[in-house]
């Protein structure tokens, strides 16, 4: 996993944010918290947080107000001695000029927004974590199954490419071939796309190289799905045991999230496309609260005890 | 598992036709063969993974094989980057997509 940042520059545009002060070029952010800065500016520095974009809104503008001059001047020159990525006004406030001065002096961006300070926040945060979710790249290949995201996994040359096109024929949608690009949002959901250079290709051993999106048109294929379930495909193996009645949930761990897995066995002739057509919906009906497995059970426990 | 770094010599980096080889060699083996290059990982068996990854020429790859072959998979991977994957011997010098 790489670290990553976004550069102070972007978030100006992304927001439209008018520059006060201060010069935005070489500042990255790397956090998506967000700080409120009240209490520091109010001589608290003890859990200050400099990594984080500082949010001034209402609260903090109309304290700096009340401040004397030089206690105000002591409160700017320090929270400025650290090595802010930007401060934001929010409301179209006012700034105090020993703000603006400082900030220009110590070449930290000061910016503003018409936004409230609260909304603002949640904007941010939004946009933030997004853009900063930690990122891994893995094999495989992923595709929408009426609107279940399928994470198809297995070995080379196991079919997980062909299925893929076995799906897209049958009208369900492409979103990266063999290489996915996973990115954890939150603490819950992954989401998984293509690299922009691989989207819409696909290998098919035999033939090559081919395009779905030209092929066989916009609706075969997808930009990013979340990541709802895998299914591993693998050779069938007469020893080994599979599922027989989808009682129990088995799980597979991706950037520290559990994803519900399948394994499906392999064997010449069967209908790989339509097995996990089957199984994207079967997961449908579980996250509804339905399980077909414990249906039956208890059907055939109330027929014994009927007796 | 082993793990190993070398450098791409040949004039077009992996591209089309060398990456070609590469994955065609890789899939000869039982072990999985993983590539690394600037932090991203891919499968080397893989031809899509190993295009989008852009290796250039005089740039540091990390192969990693793990597996009941990863010896004999290693030596022949070294091989043929060494060797060019055959660049001037295989292919044409004027092939425009090479």
């Amino acid at each position: 996993m790489k670290d990553k940042k976004i550069s102070v520059v972007e978030i100006i545009n992304k927001f439209s944010l008018q520059v006060l002060a201060g010069n935005a070029e070489d500042k990255y952010i790397t956090v998506s918290d967000i700080k409120r800065p009240g209490i520091e500016l109010a001589g608290f520095w003890k859990y200050f947080a400099p990594e984080r974009v500082q949010l001034l809104g209402r609260t903090e503008i109309s304290f700096l107000q009340e401040l004397d001059r030089p206690t105000l001047k002591e409160r700017i020159k320090r929270f400025l001695s650290y090595d802010l990525s930007c401060i934001i006004i929010a409301r179209n406030l006012e700034v105090p000029d020993i703000l603006i001065k400082e900030a220009d002096k110590r070449a930290i961006p000061l910016l503003r927004t018409p936004i409230s300070t609260t909304r603002f926040l949640s904007l941010l945060t939004n946009y933030l974590e997004e853009v900063l979710a930690p990122e891994k790249t893995i094999h495989g290949v992923l595709v929408d199954i009426y609107g279940i995201g399928v994470l198809i996994s297995g070995k080379s040359g196991i079919g997980k490419s062909e299925t893929a096109i076995q799906l897209v024929k049958r009208g369900h949608r492409l979103v990266a071939d063999d290489v996915i690009i996973v990115k954890k949002i939150g603490e819950r959901e992954l989401i998984g796309m293509a690299p922009e250079v691989s989207r819409y290709f696909l290998e098919i051993r035999g033939i090559g190289i081919i395009n779905v999106r030209t092929l066989f048109g916009a609706g075969a294929v997808q930009d990013s799905s979340v990541i709802n379930m895998i299914a591993k495909l693998e050779f069938w193996d007469e020893d080994k045991f599979y599922e027989r009645l989808g009682l129990d949930n088995n799980y597979d761990t991706i950037m520290g999230i559990d994803i519900p897995e399948v394994i499906i066995p392999v064997k010449p002739g069967r209908n790989l496309a339509m097995v996990l057509e089957v199984a994207a919906m079967n997961m449908r009906m579980k996250s509804m609260g339905y399980n077909a497995a414990l249906d039956f059970s208890a059907k055939v426990n109330d027929k014994m005890r009927g007796r | 598992m082993i793990k190993k770094q070398m450098i791409i010599k040949n004039k077009t980096g992996l591209h089309a036709r060398p990456a070609a080889v590469f994955v065609e060699i890789a899939d000869r083996f039982e072990s999985e063969i993983d590539l690394t290059f600037e932090g991203v990982t891919v499968n080397a068996k893989s031809i899509i993974g190993v295009l989008s990854l852009g290796i250039g020429r005089g740039d540091m790859i990390t192969l990693t094989i793990d597996g009941p072959d990863e010896k004999e998979a290693m030596a022949a991977m070294e091989e043929i980057v060494e060797n060019k994957f055959g660049e001037n011997g295989g292919f044409d010098e004027n092939d425009p997509i090479r």
